[in-house]
Formats: C-alpha cells, sequence, structure tokens
C-alpha cells in the first residue's frame, strides 16, 4: 500500500506531462479546454494521493479547490466564451505543430537539469516530480508565445499556473492555506477579466469596420 | 497595531462604498475623502513607528519596519494627490464623452482597491500574500488602463496582463522556492513564508534553493519594475490608461514592485556569500538606463515619453541598490521618492495638458504656457527637475548614484553619464516648444488642479535642498536594514 502511492504519485504526474505535449500539439480551441480540464482533474487526484502520503489534511481541500475552479468552473465559463465568440478552430501557430514537440521535449530536458538540485535536497514525497512540474510550467509558456490567438494563450497561462501548483505540492506539500485562497482568487478574477476583454476586443473592432465602412460610403 | 488596519481597511471600505456610487456626482469628493482618511491613518502609523519601533499586528501576519513604513507614507500621500488631481480631470474627461457613469464607477472603485493591494503588499509579512496582492494590484490596473475602452486601450491592457501574469508566475514559482528553503530551517508549522522568520533564518537558507529563488523571484517582480528587456508593458499601460491611473503607475505600483525585490535581496544576500543580487541588479538596471534613454528620443507621444523615462529611473534606482553600500542605498531610496513625486506631478500636469490640446501627440502640442500657464509651468519645471536639474532632489539622488559609481563601479560611469545626457537633450528639446511658442490649445473647461503639482514639485525641491533629520535617520535606518 505504501509503495503504491508514491508510484501513483509519479504515474499522475507523468499523466500531466503527457497532457501538457498534447495541449502543445492541439490546435483545436474545443480540445484544448477538454485537455485542460483533464490537466485540472490529474492535478487534483495527484495533490490528493499527495495528502493522503503524507496526512496533510490542507491539501485535500486544495484538491478540492483545484477540481472546483479548473475541472468546473473556469472550464465552463472558456466554453461560454468560445460560443458566444463563435470560434471553436484555431490554425494559426507561429511554429509548426512537429518542431514545437522538438521543441517540448528540449524543454523537458532542461526542466529535469534544473530541478535535479532542488529535487535532491527536497523531503518532499513527490520530489521526483518537481520535473514534470517545471517542465509543464516551460510548455505552457511556450505555448503562450506560439500561439497567436487569445483564447489559447489564456489557456496557456491556466496551464501555466496548473504547472506552478504541481511545483508547490511535489517541493513542499502546497502553500499555506491562506496564499493558495489567495491565488485561486486572482486566477479567477483574472480569468473573468480577461474573458470580458475578449468580449470588448471583438465588439470593438467589429464597431470600428463598421464606422470604416461609413466612412467611406459619405466619400 | 490597530492604526494598521485601517491604513488598508479604509480604501478597502471606500472601493465597496464606490462600486456603489462611483457614477455619482459627489463620488470624486469621496474618493478624496477616503484617500485623505487613508493618509492620515499613514501619518498616525508612521509617527508610532518613529515612537515606537517596528510593529507587528494581526498575530505576526503583518510587519511595519523603516524600509515599509516610509514607502506606505509615500504611497498614501501620492494617492491621495492623485486623487485630487482626478477631481478636475475625470470631470473634464466626462465632459468630452471619455468616461461614462459605469465607467466612473469602475475607475472610482478599482482606484481605491489598487490602493488597497499597494498597501497590503507593502505591509505584509508574508511573502505569499505579497505576491498574492501585487497580481491583485495588476488585475486592478489593468481595469483602470483599458476604462476607455478604446481599441488601443484594450489592446494595452490584455498585453499587459498577459505579459505582468507570466513575469509575475515567475515570482510564484520564486516564492515556492523561497517555502521550501525555509521550511526545512523553520518548520511547516513556524510561518515559514513570513518574512519576519526568513529574516532570522537566513544564514542558513540552502543556498543552492535561494539562488533559483531569487532569480525567478527577480524576473517576476522586475517585470512589474518595468526591467528592460521585460518593460514591453509599460509604455502602453501608461500611454493608453487615464492619466491619474499613468501618475499611480510610475509613481506607486514600480516601487512596490521593487520594494518586493528589495525584501527577497535581503533574504538571498543574507543565504549567499556572493553578490549575486547586487550583479543581477547592477546588469538590468544599467541596460534599463541605457535602453530606456534611447526609447526616449524616439517617442512621438507625450505620455509614451515619460513611460520610458520611468523605465530609465527605475533602471537607475536599481543599479543604486545593486551597488549596496550606504551611501548608494541611501541615494536609492531617496531616488525612489523624489521620482514618484516629480513623476506623478509630470503626469499630473501631461494630464491638462493633452486634455487643452486633445491629444497627446506632442508635435501638435504648442504654447501651454499661453492658456491655463501654470500647466504649463509645471510640465517645464517637473522636466527640469526629472533630468536632475539642481536644485531638485532628483540632481541630489542622482549625484550620490553617480559618484558612489565611479568609486565602486567606474566601468558604469560613462554608459550612466551618457544616457542621461541622451534623455536630457531629447526631452528637453520635445518638452520647450511645447510649453512655448505660439499655442495651439484651448482653455479647460473646468479649472485644472495644480495645487497638487506644485506641492509635489516643492516637496521634489526641498528634498534635493534639505532633507529633514527624521527623515535623514529615517532613509539611513532602511538603508542600514537592505544591506547598506
Amino acid at each position: 500500500m505504501s509503495a503504491l502511492v508514491p508510484q501513483l504519485i509519479n504515474l499522475f504526474a507523468a499523466v500531466l506531462l503527457l497532457l501538457a505535449f498534447a495541449m502543445i500539439s492541439q490546435r483545436r480551441i474545443l480540445s484544448l479546454i477538454h485537455l485542460f480540464t483533464m490537466q485540472g482533474a490529474a492535478l487534483a487526484t495527484a495533490t490528493a494521493l499527495v495528502g493522503y502520503a503524507t496526512h496533510q489534511p490542507h491539501l485535500y481541500l486544495s484538491a478540492g479547490l483545484t477540481v472546483a475552479l479548473k475541472v468546473f468552473l473556469i472550464p465552463w465559463l472558456l466554453h461560454r466564451v468560445i460560443d458566444r465568440l463563435n470560434v471553436r478552430w484555431d490554425v494559426e501557430t507561429l511554429i509548426n505543430i512537429p518542431t514545437t514537440m522538438l521543441i517540448g521535449i528540449l524543454l523537458v530536458i532542461f526542466a529535469f537539469y534544473l530541478a535535479l538540485p532542488i529535487s535532491q535536497l527536497s523531503s518532499s514525497i513527490a520530489r521526483g516530480t518537481l520535473g514534470i512540474a517545471l517542465a509543464c510550467m516551460l510548455m505552457s509558456f511556450m505555448m503562450m508565445i506560439t500561439r497567436s490567438k487569445a483564447v489559447p494563450q489564456v489557456i496557456g497561462f491556466l496551464s501555466m499556473e496548473n504547472g506552478l501548483f504541481f511545483a508547490a505540492t511535489a517541493a513542499t506539500y502546497g502553500m499555506p492555506m491562506v496564499v493558495e485562497l489567495g491565488i485561486a482568487l486572482d486566477v479567477l478574477v483574472g480569468i473573468l477579466i480577461l474573458g470580458v476583454f475578449m468580449f470588448q476586443i471583438r465588439e470593438r473592432f467589429d464597431s470600428l469596420d463598421i464606422r470604416h465602412l461609413e466612412r467611406l460610403k459619405e466619400d | 497595531m490597530d492604526t494598521l488596519f485601517f491604513v488598508f481597511g479604509i480604501p478597502l471600505a471606500g472601493s465597496v462604498i464606490l462600486a456603489f456610487t462611483g457614477h455619482r456626482d459627489f463620488a470624486r469628493n469621496i474618493n478624496v475623502a477616503f484617500s485623505l482618511g487613508t493618509f492620515i491613518a499613514a501619518c498616525i502609523l508612521t509617527a508610532e513607528v518613529i515612537s515606537l519601533g517596528p510593529i507587528f499586528a494581526g498575530n505576526r501576519a503583518f510587519f511595519i519596519d523603516p524600509l515599509n513604513v516610509f514607502l506606505v507614507t509615500l504611497t498614501a500621500f501620492v494617492g491621495l494627490t492623485t486623487a485630487i488631481f482626478s477631481r478636475p480631470y475625470m470631470q473634464i474627461e466626462r465632459d468630452h464623452g471619455k468616461m461614462t457613469p459605469p465607467r466612473l464607477r469602475l475607475y472610482h472603485s478599482m482606484y481605491q482597491l489598487f490602493s488597497f493591494t499597494m498597501l497590503l503588499a507593502l505591509t505584509t509579512n508574508n511573502m505569499g500574500i505579497l505576491w498574492v496582492a501585487m497580481e491583485a494590484a495588476t488585475l486592478t490596473t489593468v481595469l483602470l488602463v483599458s476604462v476607455y475602452r478604446s481599441a488601443a486601450s484594450l489592446e494595452a491592457a490584455s498585453k499587459y496582463f498577459i505579459l505582468c501574469g507570466v513575469g509575475i508566475a515567475q515570482a510564484l514559482f520564486g516564492t515556492v522556492l523561497l517555502y521550501m528553503a525555509a521550511e526545512k530551517v523553520v518548520g511547516p508549522e513556524g510561518g515559514a513564508l513570513l518574512w519576519t522568520n526568513l529574516a532570522a533564518v537566513k544564514g542558513q537558507l540552502d543556498p543552492t534553493i535561494i539562488t533559483l529563488a531569487f532569480a525567478f523571484l527577480f524576473i517576476g517582480y522586475g517585470t512589474k519594475v518595468g526591467l528592460v528587456p521585460l518593460h514591453n508593458w509599460l509604455p502602453d499601460a501608461h500611454a493608453e490608461g487615464p492619466t491619474p491611473v499613468s501618475a499611480v503607475l510610475s509613481g506607486l505600483l514600480l516601487n512596490v514592485a521593487l520594494y518586493a525585490i528589495l525584501r527577497c535581496k535581503v533574504l538571498t544576500d543574507g543565504a549567499l556569500a556572493s553578490a549575486l543580487t547586487g550583479h543581477l541588479m547592477m546588469g538590468f538596471g544599467l541596460l534599463s538606463v541605457v535602453v530606456a534613454a534611447f526609447f526616449i528620443s524616439r517617442q512621438k507621444d507625450v505620455k509614451r515619453m515619460f513611460a520610458y523615462s520611468s523605465i530609465e529611473h527605475m533602471g537607475l534606482i536599481t543599479f543604486a541598490f545593486g551597488m549596496g553600500g550606504p551611501i548608494a542605498t541611501f541615494a536609492g531610496l531617496l531616488h525612489m521618492t523624489v521620482h514618484s513625486l516629480i513623476k506623478s506631478a509630470i503626469f499630473f500636469a501631461v494630464g491638462h495638458a493633452a486634455q487643452k490640446a486633445g491629444t497627446q501627440i506632442m508635435e501638435d502640442i504648442r504654447g501651454l504656457i499661453k492658456v491655463n500657464p501654470m500647466v504649463g509651468w509645471g510640465l517645464i519645471l517637473g522636466s527640469l527637475a526629472i533630468l536632475g536639474m539642481p536644485p531638485f532632489g532628483v540632481f541630489a539622488s542622482e549625484f550620490l548614484i553617480l559618484t558612489t559609481a565611479m568609486r565602486e563601479q567606474p566601468w558604469a560611469t560613462p554608459l550612466l553619464l551618457l544616457a542621461l545626457g541622451v534623455a536630457f537633450a531629447s526631452m528637453l528639446n520635445r518638452i520647450l516648444p511645447m510649453v512655448f511658442g505660439e499655442t495651439t490649445v484651448k482653455p479647460l473647461a473646468h479649472p485644472p488642479a495644480v495645487i497638487p503639482v506644485f506641492v509635489h514639485l516643492g516637496l521634489g525641491l526641498m528634498l534635493g535642498l534639505y532633507i529633514p533629520p527624521y527623515l535623514d535617520a529615517w532613509y539611513r535606518q532602511a538603508a542600514r536594514m537592505i544591506g547598506g
């Protein structure tokens, strides 16, 4: 039993990494949201497992928070946004997918190299997964750089936040509760603001177009 | 102490009340009243810290020492004068149809909430809450920058959000690493993120983890300071938002972000034997000064130009703190104060100037001195002050920084002098024709707020001529804390 839990933690960490790769190779926005939801679920499971293995009850709370925010609330908001804006496809990536995957592999190697000295110093049960957390962060970062559309950028931002949360769990069994709550609040408010922005940008650029057409008519 | 809770309780209450009443005519006055309340509470708090020494509050969750109390007072003061400036400014904007009632409500409420997040970031003892407050400050200012809802302001705000969001995520990772290093020494129950606990054991923190943590924290908060090459959001956010927001961004937000770096620097210096933090800060600081100075010469928009000037000055301050030592650190703190005062005064004058001319493009603003001459005088005096002309305070602090640099980092001095010279020539070249000569501007519908401009300039002048003994002692104490 005691040997099983650490292995399960490693398993879910690996799932997180796989999902990060799936996200950088995915062009469809709808699939991206599904992948993000799965990543949230994997993160919550891994957090709860670390909590179970180390008898840290506040990690259950943290896992619950992740489920509420990143499996239900934020994906629901994102679905609403893309429904209203009617943007289901995203074919534009600045670098083509195979190259992105190769860069992703390099990032993973770099992340493990960077995490090695830290994880040796950590006493955490999940210390081996710190490299994965860092790799998820870096890959989401790259996703934000290589996508030119707003929605994938937001998903990249959120998935970076997932990587960060996993890093906190892997390295230190999670941050103090008050900090974690504050972070969750910031992320939620940030997503709401960005959602509103997307509508406003859309509205503004449409209305600009209309004015442009009117001016042409007057001439 | 109870005073502390008033310091950030007042703006928090203000933001709630203004969220309901912010569109009314009297909301401007409520905004000023709450800012005044915050300032008075900050003054009382300062008096307490001066007489009693460092204060803990809320079960050690908050901590006031000479370093942050001086920034608390400065933040509350600039918050107050900017609120006074924004009274006529927003009246004129409303008459022009740029501010509608819902936008005014959002603006006033977010203005107070922004003050709250700044003060929370300054007074908290918890490095995690510091991060949360900095991120919350980003969110409130993103809303403030986008308040005009124009295409340009939306673009600027979303760019600001994404860049600072990514930057500050790095700082969160740094905080996680810091927590990890501290947990080994303090233990998980001991409040391992409390700065005072960390400072007490900083010599025992693991150097490998701390080095990495500082790198991430520096990149993260450095994005918010606007250090080159992480500065891209700053000119856009300054130029496209309302001018009171530009004033508080330059005058307060950049300072608070730098304060966060200083707190991390103290811990890192204690844990490491090398001068890593100093080298990083000097390098990025110098790069910012030089790059920003050359960008100043290429600007057409007056607010963008002064935004680049903010990058230049934040770079100079970072460089001064990077050099370390009592004189450079003292100069850095002094420069933080005068830059904050003078730059917000300039933005007040620029805001009214742009309203008079109906544009922010410098070539189209001419002869400000003709109509409402005080705005023109404010702009020219402020520009001379920020460029380091004696007898203003910027001259004193820049002189101290340069002379220390000559002694300790002689290689950097020519670069600094070159950058300051380029900034001087190009900025004065733009500002003089704006102020003098044939006029293109119209009078303002409401009397401009010139009192805040001249109060700030007067204080900047005073700090150049004479630093009161208690202020001097205070700077010295703070400089000792940072490691001077």
